[in-house]
């Protein structure tokens, strides 16, 4: 086995359809190298524990005198809090305890530089459903009770819904009391050579408004949090978060307990997509309720209440000119952002740089500017999701390409090509790309969909669209500025022959702890089920700081090859002292030690740890790790967009568009991806699939909104009104790995949560008007938006101001 | 997860018992619950009593055929049951078909039919939470004095928003109705409705529904359900059509002699479509048939924004949908 981390040689690569319970690799069959686990199709960690029913969610969990807590909420969207009496809900039988926003006052949100929430609503209410108050009761229904009776009198104020609307008039109503600017949490404006030159220069300009409506992660296990106070002064607090780390620094920040008295602990977790990234109201106030009453405090959020927690992708209205050379080389960016980010900022200042930061590669832009602005409105906050803040203006560069290529009379797959930026490139605005597989990713998903055939032949009402995007291996920096290492773990090996990984890394479905077990199994030479991986408890684990910008893989993955090596290190040096050879002769590779220049000389891994413990003591080791700082360059907001490593996707969607009616099927979406090294094929495959769906709901049916006509209510806060696809709904999806490995990442892997689902909506957007001539600019692509849109282009038609489309591939129909 | 207010539940096995149970003040039936529940979890009502038909006797009882041709449905059996029953699909396949295409497999698999003839009308502004419609103040249906979709309407618009209903009324079915002390009576499904979202039934005080019964054709027919949702599974229609074509003879393309044309999701109680004569005359496949029933469904069909998506694009989508559904019968297969 290599111990350089850049080259995962000797792997063993069978084809995907592995028996899972079948001995890894047959004794004495190494094909080039000792039996590798990497890349092999894996039982997910947990997973049986889930299928099972058996997983033990936050919700199920149930504390001896456990109370139950319920949020009071505010009807009005913009209110002034004029008193609250809590004196009835106080006297009720079963109520213990009450609070409102003074008994939590802290301001606190998941960027330093923008705490502007509070656990309770302390002056104002922002947006219907914004938490005034919070009982504990001995059971549900009584806190429900106690909460119709708590009187709440407002001062109405005058809502703003729209976001230009809420910058321009946020001297004379400012939303948020903490905003420093009016109702500007943020405005962004970077440029990276003379775009106005470049543009004056460009043989073509293409010019485009979009608009990406919100939409939302629709996680089915709703937030929950229970908090335990006990007799030692310890707060625990089990919560359904992705951000261990940083709930447990809030906490005790707002708290005002010091954060070593405080445990946090996340249990298995059913979905969160990044809804579930930064602290929220629940957590404190069950923390705080248990303090004062001295019993547990759980408090499960209603499908509603997620719809009011909310953090999902901001709406988006973006306008895009790109200059082009008349062979489709991208000359000039210019884009101007408008973010609607609701009542609070939440990630909103990095969602901001977001907006225009991760655009540019996989493409060569030679000059780029962008002009972003997040407003504060009267609705539920925005923030991350799944794609964090790029997922938008994705939608609008790979439109904005699409129309080049037509305009230029190049085919979009090549047009794509001649601006591949290629490995090893720094993109305009600074960036350092290392490993890029975003050619293959094309030829791939060219080569799946049967792209030429289906572009010169697809009958009218049925096309097929590409695109392409980038995304981060983890966010360069820390949220808070500090120099302490980005992931560290704690990998314990016992006579057992079992490996113990802490990490304070949160597996949140995407597979994260399956991640760390392979590698770990890989260096050690362990089998994967022969590793234990505990994640998530402030108590057990080393500080991680949680699932989000797809930073697990890679960052966390990296501290467990160095604690990993250490401890192989070890266990090889007692084997070899047995076996009086040179250490570097014993390999451990299958759950075995081995002589690599006598393979029947083995010992079973059990055996070789137990030399180790022997001669070493008991075998731990920690590993950390640390970003390098090369990677950006030097500018105020480069190291937002900042990575270790990039992932590249391209997609192929095929669509059938019914001109009669506007609705979209979409049948097929190839996506190929390139992840570096492929660590697990399955999982990988998985986050594939799954992104490409997710997109595929956005692009075509979901729609986060309020109502303004009707004060400002959400649309319909759930499941039922929230259209998310079912799998009848679903197009048949393809995934293909490409593997580009990294130097930076473990084994040279990069991520494969996120960045797949990036090129979904654009490929489904280019594939509409492939079929049938029209450009759905404005998202959802909606049958009454598609129709509306085929109305126009047919009046167009019959008055002769453009062609039919696809006139010579009509049927009768 | 949304709480359930506090009832009390009996569970009787005679239906007398179950009738007289539901003659006390505040009772209501529930058989699948799939309805009612969700409505109580939202506190659009607090009865004091819920009275389970799941056990009574005979109410389940698979579907039948008498002597004379009429298909009787115990209301108790599950659309489930109703959409894979042989009898069904054989006498009265678009019931089959509508009642398989209700809500998801789950859902089918608990719901009754005589629950979906019953299902209460549904809106927008109503079937939220209590605290949802506290921000908007109520509506007509719950808790206010205004109606949200028609703006100073006095009258409850609320969508009548079963998919068998539309179907029986197109097959001309009667529900045999019981009530306490051996009441019992005979309905047309046509007449069981009217244009009140928050009373749309005619049911009486203490009643339930025991039988549909559906007589047999005295003409040969081709039938077809019309859904439309965002959805393949889960939604309530958006678009719901029932379809009846009599013909002259039992072949695809004799003449059609009449029409029986009832659409739902437009106001509270489900609306006869008025077909021309130019609609008949004619074999279904003639273009101009499908062309008459589609104009006469989008003439006379107006939705409302009653339900959660556009109602001008819900009128023009009928149109189509209806005009396809037609040639389909016909043999024609225009849908791309």
């Amino acid at each position: 086995m290599p111990d350089d981390p850049k080259k995962p040689g000797g792997i063993v690569r069978p084809g995907a359809d592995v028996d899972l319970d079948a001995p890894q690799v047959a004794r004495g069959q190494w094909l080039d190298g000792p039996p590798s686990i990497v890349g092999r199709t894996h039982r997910k960690v947990g997973a049986m524990d889930r299928m099972q029913g058996i997983a033990r969610y936050t919700d199920d969990r149930k504390l001896p005198g456990m109370l139950h807590a319920k949020l009071k909420r505010s009807p009005h969207a913009h209110a002034r809090i004029v008193a609250i009496d809590t004196s009835k809900a106080l006297a009720m039988d079963g109520v213990f305890a009450v609070i409102t926003g003074r008994d939590l006052p802290e301001p606190y949100g998941i960027i330093p530089w923008t705490k502007d929430e509070t656990a309770l609503c302390v002056e104002k209410a922002l947006f219907v459903g914004d938490p005034v108050a919070a009982v504990a009761a001995v059971d549900e229904d009584t806190a429900i009770a106690a909460c119709d009776a708590i009187e709440v009198t407002y001062e109405v104020l005058e809502p703003i819904f729209d976001p230009e609307e809420a910058i321009f008039r946020g001297d004379e109503n400012k939303i948020n009391p903490f905003a420093r600017r009016g109702n500007l949490t943020k405005h962004v404006h970077l440029e990276f050579g003379d775009v106005d030159a470049a543009m004056a220069a460009a043989d073509l300009v293409v010019e485009g408004e979009y608009y990406f409506e919100g939409t939302t992660h629709a996680a089915i296990e709703p937030h929950c949090a229970l908090a335990h106070y006990g007799a030692d002064g310890i707060l625990t607090v089990w919560s359904a978060t992705q951000v261990t780390h940083y709930l447990h620094r809030e906490l005790a920040r707002v708290l005002g307990v010091p954060a070593n008295r405080i445990r946090v602990i996340q249990p298995p977790l059913g979905g969160a997509f990044g809804g579930k990234s930064e602290p929220f109201d629940l957590e404190f106030c069950v923390a705080k309720l248990a303090m004062i009453t001295r019993r547990p405090v759980k408090l499960l959020y209603t499908r509603e209440e997620v719809f009011y927690s909310h953090r999902g992708r901001h709406p988006m209205k973006m306008r895009y000119r790109t200059g082009f050379s008349k062979d489709g080389r991208i000359l000039a960016l210019d884009a101007k952002t408008i973010l609607d980010g609701g009542a609070y900022a939440s990630f909103g200042l990095v969602t901001t740089y977001y907006s225009g930061q991760l655009v540019c590669a996989p493409y060569e832009v030679a000059t780029y500017r962008f002009d972003s602005s997040r407003a504060y409105t009267n609705k539920p906050a925005c923030g991350p999701k799944r794609g964090h803040g790029s997922v938008q203006p994705r939608f609008a560069m790979e439109v904005q390409l699409d129309k080049a290529a037509e305009a230029l009379g190049i085919d979009p797959i090549e047009l794509r090509r001649r601006n591949h930026m290629g490995e090893n490139r720094v993109t305009v605005n600074g960036f350092r790309v290392g490993s890029n597989g975003f050619l293959e990713c094309l030829d791939a998903v060219e080569r799946a969909s049967n792209w030429k055939e289906k572009r010169a032949h697809l009958p009218y009402g049925r096309g097929v669209g590409v695109a392409g995007s980038t995304y981060i291996s983890g966010t360069n920096y820390p949220i808070y500025p500090n120099d302490m290492p980005q992931a560290a773990v704690q990998i314990c090996l016992d006579r057992s022959g079992r490996a113990r990984v802490f990490s304070g890394a949160n597996d949140i479905g995407q597979g994260s702890d399956t991640m760390l077990a392979v590698l770990v199994a890989e260096e050690l030479g362990l089998r994967l089920e022969d590793v234990r991986v505990l994640s998530a408890d402030t108590d057990l684990c080393p500080v991680d700081l949680g699932a989000y910008s797809s930073r697990v893989t890679l960052m966390v993955g990296n501290a467990c090859l160095q604690a990993a090596r250490r401890l192989r290190r070890k266990v090889q040096t007692s084997v070899a002292k047995r076996w009086e050879i040179p250490r570097r002769r014993v390999t451990l590779a299958g759950g075995e030690a081995l002589d690599l220049e006598d393979p029947t000389r083995r010992v079973p891994m059990a055996e070789a740890i137990a030399w180790a413990e022997a001669d070493h003591g008991l075998l731990g080791e920690v590993g950390s790790y640390n970003t390098p700082k090369d990677r950006h360059g030097d500018y105020r907001g480069g190291t937002i967009g900042a990575s270790p490593a990039y992932s590249f996707t391209a997609h192929v969607a095929e669509v059938a568009v019914d001109p009669e009616t506007g609705i979209v099927t979409v049948e097929t979406i190839w996506v190929a991806h390139d992840c570096g090294t492929c660590l697990s094929r399955r999982v990988v495959e998985g986050q594939m699939e799954g992104s490409a769906y997710m997109g595929f709901g956005e692009a075509i049916m979901e729609q986060h909104r309020v109502d303004p006509a009707h004060g400002g209510v959400h649309a319909g806060p759930s499941l039922l009104d929230y259209r998310i696809p079912t799998t009848l709904d679903t197009p048949r999806i393809e995934a293909h790995v490409v593997e580009a490995p990294d130097p930076n990442g473990p084994y040279g892997a990069k991520e494969a949560g996120e960045g797949p689902l990036h090129p979904s909506i654009p490929a489904i957007a280019n594939a509409i008007y492939d079929a049938v001539g029209v450009r759905m600019d404005a998202m959802p692509f909606s049958p009454p938006r598609v129709l509306e849109a085929l109305e126009a282009r047919r009046a167009a038609e019959a008055a002769d101001a453009v062609p039919p489309w696809k006139a010579d591939r009509r049927g009768e129909g | 997860m949304l709480r359930l207010p506090t009832f009390e539940v009996v569970q009787p096995t005679a239906l007398e018992a179950a009738l007289e149970a539901l003659a006390e003040p505040d009772a209501v039936a529930v058989a699948g619950g799939t309805d009612l529940l969700p409505n109580l979890k939202h506190r659009l009502a607090y009865p004091r009593r819920l009275v389970s038909l799941a056990r009574v006797e005979g109410l389940a009882r698979a579907p039948e055929v008498e002597a004379d041709g009429t298909l009787v449905l115990r209301a108790g059996a599950t659309l489930a049951r109703v959409a894979a029953d042989r009898r069904v699909r054989t006498i009265a396949p678009s019931l089959a078909e509508a009642a398989g295409r209700v809500a998801s497999p789950l859902i089918r698999n608990m719901a009754t039919i005589g629950g979906n003839v019953n299902l209460d009308t549904r809106c927008r502004y109503v079937n939220q939470t209590a605290f949802w419609r506290s921000a908007i103040g109520g509506c007509l249906k719950s808790e206010g004095q205004v109606c949200h979709v028609v703006p100073k309407g006095r009258n409850c618009v609320a969508a009548l928003s079963s998919d068998t209903v539309p179907v029986l009324l197109s097959l001309d079915a009667r529900l045999v109705q019981r009530a306490a002390g051996g009441r019992r009576r005979e309905i047309d499904v046509a007449s069981y409705f009217h244009a009140d979202g928050t009373a749309h039934l005619l049911r009486e005080p203490g009643e339930i529904t025991w039988e549909i019964r559906i007589p047999p054709a005295v003409q040969p027919r081709r039938t077809a359900y019309v859904k439309w949702s965002v959805r393949g599974s889960i939604d309530f229609p958006l678009v719901s059509v029932a379809l009846r074509a009599d013909l002259e003879e039992d072949r695809d393309d004799a003449p059609v002699v009449g029409w029986r044309v009832v659409a739902g999701v437009l106001g509270s109680k489900p609306r006869v479509v008025k077909v021309p004569p130019a609609a008949t005359g004619a074999p279904l496949a003639d273009p101009a048939v499908a062309e008459a029933v589609a104009e006469a469904v989008h003439r006379q069909c107006k939705p409302l924004e009653n339900v959660p998506y556009e109602a001008a694009y819900r009128r023009k989508l009928a149109r189509v949908l209806v005009r396809r559904a037609v040639a389909r019968l016909g043999g024609r297969d225009t849908a791309r």
